[in-house]
């Protein structure tokens, strides 16, 4: 199809892209890389001369800095609460949206996917106040059930439960659409064929549905999990962190070393820290598929 | 090939008009300067109605006024300053004066001042004028100030016994228990946010607590004289004086209002709201004072805070800035700016004006400027307050730690974060082969 | 019958749960000051107005801010859909050593946190003095590894022997891109196009670090901003949310076709 005399052509039209890409994609990275074995900070925008290369210096840091470790704790409580949960939703509505004996389907996903496409900072903003401790919706749901108030930006305790809650509830209806499409794309004929040798829904869902969307949950769980490790907006917006640091998440910190205070070689360590622990967690989920045989 | 020609004509004659258009701007600029001035949040805008005065005064000098929001001004600046592109004259809060300074941008004053016939370190207030001063030179004038005063519900203090503000630690810390115990729930003595730093830092100070060590480059808040003040604040949270968080009291001004609390320590920035609500029948029913002190025989001192006017170290027109700067400086300007603003005057002439004479809420901000102090005048100490001293008045007051720990804590991270200031001073005093 | 029923009522309450907190955005956003701060709450304003919108655009000017977002969210979605699908083109239809290599590195590198590039993307924008422009939010958006996937993932499937009967037309392979490729690409263009925008719209963190000046913040970011000084007026904030969101929602109701099926199709190979 192709030969010497198509050489041309191709290389331009990769040439934007590729370019742009490699740039302001990659040569960031490396840079980042380099910058963490630096302490470039404000004096270092000052005068370049106070750089100082500091090998390791920013990573061993960061193994003693508790509120590192805060930050790490925090994201992992986060991702591990609020990722299975999401999905967890997700199957659920997809089940019960797909489900033959439903009507309006189209309505159904629609108001499911609402919170999805709306911007997360406008959605925060709403929420805060939705968490209010007096005039909250929440809090007053909780009382129509007879239990006491809770203050939940304020409480340590209950500060992430309330940034987890919000978090499925932005997100589950993306994760469901694309469990739809697998639900739809296991074949009729499985089912009959269980329901002629008299098996209940539970099983049917246990035996036929999860195993075929094996793939799906796997592939769902790596993009909600990945997405979900990067958390910023939602403590930036609504609790900023607190209160006893309780909500900070390891972008947030980044963000403030990197940003406020201009401690740039330690936020690139911090974010090279991220890139590492999602890729060891894609890893893991990918081996943890194998290993189930499916 | 014809376009080709087309389009080289078209770019000679419009680079050609473009070249005359600079050269006549240039020559009527030649004539005129022009003074570009920054400043944040809204007194950029009052300082356009001051604009038409100025260029009267002084015909041969235009100003180009901008105004950047405060929260985004530091970074702006800093980013200004490695475009090469900073303002002649701009405002800066005073506690970022050291970190300007550190990159270099500050022109020293001090040969202007010395020659100036309407700005000398006299006229403006001591603590203030002190806060613009590193290794004696001066980097800034006092614009416009700010200090730290106790606000308080006067009828809610006479209900609990009281006729008198606090003068000292102790009294507060009895009236507190007194209107605490005839309060209802939710209702507090002294509003003290776990997140504003500043009512700590001034306590330590009054006590005479030097907060930072060894020429700035170590912590000590462990010092004894830190840590009683400490303690005796994180006392009013854990004796249930003070409420916990921030979440509870959204509105301050309503919830003053609404007797909420009784005491306050705050700025004048809240002057107008609190005039606002405390309206009708509660008119009469607040007021300011000076803050209490440690001993009955000593003054309590407060915050020297506030922006002033610095000039840029690379400006071209230095001389024409300057005279900007002495303009923003006389006794009336500030007067007038007062009356634009509600910001504070930072000269002292500008106080006996019957505006801010004879406005009872001022007369605590003024006895309190005659005792204010200087915070560490190094470039981390933003991050120092922000961050870390925040987080652990936050932790002591919950009880996440004692206050002890706390402020170990808060010195071990303090340590971490002057770090480089530690080696930098070293390695200037290696080079011009000082001892340290 | 009694499941139906069940199974309705249930994903009916499920529906109003999830849309809740809209209704109550909407309804606050036209009550005056102070009248959503009620127990218990209201979901329907008890004096309808609007001066939250108005006070948005005369004293707050959200106005710029919504314009900022609107030309930069079109900007980005057009150059990067015509980048992507020229990259896309060649790594579908060509063959050249290392393509594969090439294409598979593209993709392994979609893992990396696009956090890590802000720092030194940002001193790399400044030092070119594109911080707080246009181009601060544009440059890093020129093209994309996810756009140029799916888009291949799609041009997989259109026959080689259109684009070979074109050569053999003597068309040149420009116009075989312009004239075959794209509008075959059509369905799957669109799709992008939304994601592009959706994402460009809602951006948060880089336009924040990105744009330090008020007049050209995105309107996340000016949200945000308002937030610090009026986390006290719900019904300002909740009008600003409004403005914010419904572009997007707006967008995603006319196209939903198009963004749905194009999320099933991002997941099909992985």
């Amino acid at each position: 199809m192709t030969g010497k005399k198509h050489f041309f052509a191709p290389f331009f039209f990769l040439t934007p892209a590729l370019s742009a890409i490699f740039v302001f994609f990659f040569i960031p990275v490396i840079a980042a890389f380099f910058i963490s074995f630096t302490d470039l900070d404000i004096y270092a925008l000052g005068n370049p001369a106070t750089i100082r290369f500091v090998g390791f210096g920013n990573y061993t840091r960061l193994l003693t800095d508790p509120l590192f470790w805060q930050a790490l704790w925090n994201t992992l409580y986060f991702v591990l609460v609020a990722g299975p949960l999401s999905i967890a939703v997700s199957l659920l509505a997809a089940v019960l949206v797909n489900s033959r004996l439903t009507r309006w389907k189209a309505l159904f996903k629609l108001s499911f996917f609402l919170p999805v496409v709306t911007t997360l900072v406008a959605v925060a903003i709403v929420w805060r106040f939705i968490y209010h401790p007096r005039f909250g919706i929440i809090n007053y749901l909780l009382s129509l059930a007879g239990l006491h108030p809770i203050d939940w930006l304020g409480d340590p305790f209950w500060a992430m439960p309330a940034l987890i809650l919000m978090a499925v509830w932005k997100n589950f209806g993306y994760n469901m659409i694309i469990f739809i499409a697998g639900l739809q794309s296991i074949p009729e004929h499985l089912y009959e064929a269980a329901v002629v040798e008299g098996a209940t829904n539970w099983q049917k869902f246990w035996h036929i549905t999860l195993p075929m969307l094996a793939p799906t949950i796997l592939f769902v769980t790596v993009i909600t999990v990945i997405g979900f490790f990067q958390l910023f907006a939602e403590p930036y917006v609504m609790t900023q962190g607190g209160p006893l640091n309780k909500t900070l998440s390891i972008v947030l910190y980044m963000y403030r070393e990197g940003f406020r205070w201009w401690n740039m070689g330690y936020a690139s360590a911090i974010a090279f820290v991220l890139f590492f622990i999602i890729f060891v967690a894609t890893l893991i989920q990918i081996k943890l598929q194998k290993a189930k045989g499916m | 090939m014809k376009y080709l020609r087309k389009i080289t004509i078209i770019l000679l004659i419009s680079g050609i008009v473009s070249h005359v258009f600079v050269a006549c701007q240039q020559k009527t600029a030649s004539r005129q300067q022009v003074v570009r001035f920054w400043a944040m949040g809204a007194e950029g805008e009052a300082v356009q109605k001051l604009k038409p005065i100025f260029e009267r005064q002084h015909p041969s000098i235009k100003l180009d006024i901008q105004t950047i929001p405060w929260t985004a001004a530091q970074e702006k600046l800093i980013s200004a300053y490695a475009s090469r592109n900073l303002p002649d004259v701009f405002q800066l809060g005073n506690t970022w004066i050291p970190q300007f300074a550190a990159l270099n941008t500050l022109e020293a004053l001090n040969t202007r001042i010395d020659t100036s016939r309407s700005i000398s370190s006299a006229a403006y207030f001591r603590g203030i004028w002190q806060t613009n001063i590193i290794d004696s030179l001066v980097y800034g004038i006092p614009w416009y100030i700010d200090t730290r005063v106790l606000f308080y519900r006067t009828d809610l203090l006479k209900q609990a016994g009281f006729t008198r503000p606090p003068r000292t630690w102790q009294a507060l810390y009895t009236m507190a228990k007194a209107i605490k115990k005839q309060s209802r729930s939710g209702q507090y003595a002294l509003y003290l946010p776990t997140n504003e730093w500043a009512p700590f830092v001034i306590f330590g100070l009054q006590n005479g607590a030097s907060l930072l060590k060894e020429n700035s480059t170590r912590g000590n808040f462990e010092s004894p004289a830190f840590l009683r003040a400490f303690e005796f604040l994180i006392r009013f949270y854990h004796e249930d004086l003070a409420p916990l968080g921030f979440t509870q009291i959204t509105n301050v001004y309503q919830a003053f209002a609404r007797g909420t609390f009784v005491f306050y320590i705050s700025g004048p920035w809240n002057l107008p709201q609190f005039k606002r609500w405390m309206s009708d029948s509660l008119r009469d029913r607040w007021m300011t004072a000076p803050l209490p002190a440690p001993h009955a025989d000593t003054i309590g001192c407060s915050l020297a805070g506030g922006s002033s006017l610095v000039l840029n170290r690379h400006s071209p027109r230095k001389q024409a800035a300057w005279t900007f700067i002495e303009f923003l400086s006389l006794a009336q300007t500030q007067v007038k700016f007062y009356e634009l603003m509600n910001d504070l005057p930072a000269r002292k002439a500008a106080w006996k004006d019957p505006h801010l004479k004879e406005d009872p809420y001022l007369r605590a901000f003024y006895q309190q400027l005659h005792h204010v102090k200087p915070l560490p005048k190094i470039p981390e100490w933003e991050h120092i307050a922000f961050a870390k001293i925040r987080q652990y008045v936050e932790y002591a007051a919950r009880n996440k730690m004692s206050s002890r720990q706390a402020l170990r804590a808060l010195d071990r991270d303090t340590d971490k974060i002057l770090e480089k200031r530690r080696w930098l001073l070293k390695r200037q005093h290696a080079n011009s082969g000082e001892k340290p | 019958m009694g499941k139906k029923v069940t199974l309705h009522l249930f994903l009916i309450a499920a529906a109003i749960a999830t849309i809740l907190p809209f209704i109550w955005m909407i309804s606050a956003s036209f009550m005056h000051d102070g009248h959503a701060s009620v127990y218990p709450p209201r979901f329907f304003p008890d004096h309808f107005t609007l001066v939250q919108y108005r006070r948005l655009f005369s004293r707050l000017n959200l106005a710029r801010n919504f314009l900022n977002s609107a030309i930069l969210s079109v900007s980005v979605t057009l150059i990067s859909l015509f980048f992507n699908a020229l990259a896309a083109f060649v790594f579908a239809k060509y063959r050249f050593r290392g393509k594969d290599k090439l294409f598979n590195l593209l993709l392994a590198s979609m893992i990396i946190p696009a956090q890590v590039t802000m720092l030194p993307l940002f001193l790399m924008l400044r030092s070119l003095g594109l911080i707080n422009t246009y181009w601060a939010i544009i440059v890093p958006g020129l093209a994309n590894i996810f756009g140029i996937f799916l888009i291949r993932q799609y041009a997989l499937s259109i026959p080689d022997s259109l684009l070979e009967a074109a050569r053999i037309d003597g068309a040149s392979e420009f116009q075989i891109f312009s004239r075959i490729f794209l509008p075959l690409c059509t369905p799957i263009l669109v799709t992008l196009a939304i994601f592009t925008f959706l994402g460009t719209w809602n951006d948060f963190l880089w336009p924040l670090v990105a744009l330090t000046d008020h007049s050209m913040y995105t309107l996340p970011v000016a949200l945000a901003n308002l937030m610090g000084e009026h986390s006290k007026d719900p019904e300002l904030m909740m009008a600003g949310s409004v403005l914010t969101v419904l572009p997007v929602v707006l967008v995603f109701l006319s196209l939903q076709k198009y963004y749905l099926k194009g999320i099933m199709l991002g997941s099909v190979k992985e």
